[in-house]
C-alpha cells in the first residue's frame, strides 16, 4: 500500500521535472515558456505536501503569476522567428555528459550523507510571519531595497532614448 | 511515505537539468529560464531541509524565510537580466549569446 501523499509527490516530481526536461529541449521558445510554468506549478505542489501553503501562494503568484509572463513578453519583444533558427549549441552531448555527472556526485553525496530525521512537519503561519517580520525583518527591507533598485535599473536600461542612441 | 532523500534527489534532478539548459542552449532567454529552474531547486532543498530535519520550530520557519528571500533575489535578477537582453537586442539584433561576444578576447 503506497502512501497517498507519496503518491502526490510523484505527481508533483513528474511535473516539476517533465516541464524542467521540456525547457532545456524543446524547440519551440513558447512551448518552452509554458513548460516552464507546468515545472513552477509542480514545484507549488512540493511546498504544499511540505506543508508550506504560503510558500505554494507565493510560488504561484510570482513565478506563474509574473515571471513566466515577463519572460513571454521578452520573447514577443525580441524577435520569435529568430529562435527557430537558435539551435542548441554544437556542444551539447559535452553539455548532457557534464550535467550527467554532476547528478552522479550529487546523488552519490545525498546518499552517503545521514540527517537526523523527523516526521514531515510544517510552520505556523504565524511563526513565519514573526519570524520574516521581527525577527529577519531587517534582511527582509534589504531584500525590498534590493528589488527596487533592480526595477529603477532596469527601467532606466530600457528607456528608448537615453541621448546616446 | 515522503522523506528527506526524494526532495534531495529531486532537487539534484532539477539543478542538473538546469545546468544542462545552461550550457547548452544559445539564446539568452532559454539560458535566464534554465537558471530560474536551478534557482527552484534550491527551494526545494531548502523546502526538504525545512520540513524534515531535526530542527526547533524558530529553524524550520528560517528555512522557509530564506526561500522568500531566494525567490525575491530571483524576480530582482530576472528584470535585469529582461532588460538588458532587450538591450542587447535593440543594439546587436540578437539574443544567441555566442554572437554576443564583446567583451571576449
Amino acid at each position: 500500500m503506497v502512501a497517498p501523499s507519496l503518491v502526490l509527490f510523484y505527481v508533483a516530481t513528474a511535473m516539476t521535472l517533465g516541464g524542467a526536461i521540456g525547457v532545456v529541449l524543446t524547440r519551440n521558445i513558447v512551448y518552452a515558456a509554458f513548460a516552464l510554468l507546468l515545472s513552477l506549478i509542480g514545484v507549488a505542489g512540493v511546498f504544499l505536501l511540505m506543508f508550506a501553503e504560503f510558500l505554494a501562494l507565493v510560488q504561484v503568484l510570482i513565478y506563474g503569476g509574473a515571471i513566466v509572463i515577463v519572460v513571454l513578453f521578452a520573447l514577443m519583444l525580441t524577435r520569435i522567428e529568430d529562435f527557430q533558427h537558435l539551435t542548441d549549441h554544437r556542444q551539447w552531448p559535452l553539455a548532457a555528459i557534464g550535467a550527467i555527472v554532476l547528478f552522479g556526485i550529487l546523488v552519490a553525496a545525498i546518499v552517503d550523507t545521514t540527517v537526523p530525521e523527523t516526521d514531515r512537519q510544517g510552520v505556523g503561519l504565524e511563526t513565519l510571519g514573526d519570524s520574516l517580520f521581527v525577527q529577519w525583518a531587517i534582511p527582509f527591507e534589504i531584500a525590498s531595497l534590493v528589488l527596487l533598485v533592480a526595477l529603477i535599473g532596469a527601467i532606466v536600461l530600457v528607456r528608448p532614448s537615453g541621448g546616446r542612441e | 511515505m515522503i522523506e528527506l532523500a526524494h526532495l534531495q534527489v529531486l532537487s539534484a534532478a532539477l539543478f542538473c537539468i538546469g545546468v544542462y539548459g545552461v550550457l547548452a542552449r544559445r539564446s539568452a532567454v532559454l539560458i535566464l529560464m534554465s537558471i530560474e529552474l536551478m534557482l527552484n531547486a534550491v527551494n526545494i532543498n531548502l523546502i526538504g531541509y525545512a520540513a524534515f530535519a531535526d530542527f526547533s520550530e524558530a529553524q524550520r520557519a528560517l528555512g522557509q524565510v530564506l526561500i522568500v528571500f531566494v525567490i525575491t533575489i530571483a524576480a530582482a535578477e530576472l528584470a535585469l537580466a529582461i532588460a538588458i537582453i532587450l538591450r542587447l537586442y535593440r543594439n546587436r539584433s540578437t539574443v544567441n549569446v555566442d554572437e554576443i561576444d564583446l567583451m571576449k578576447w
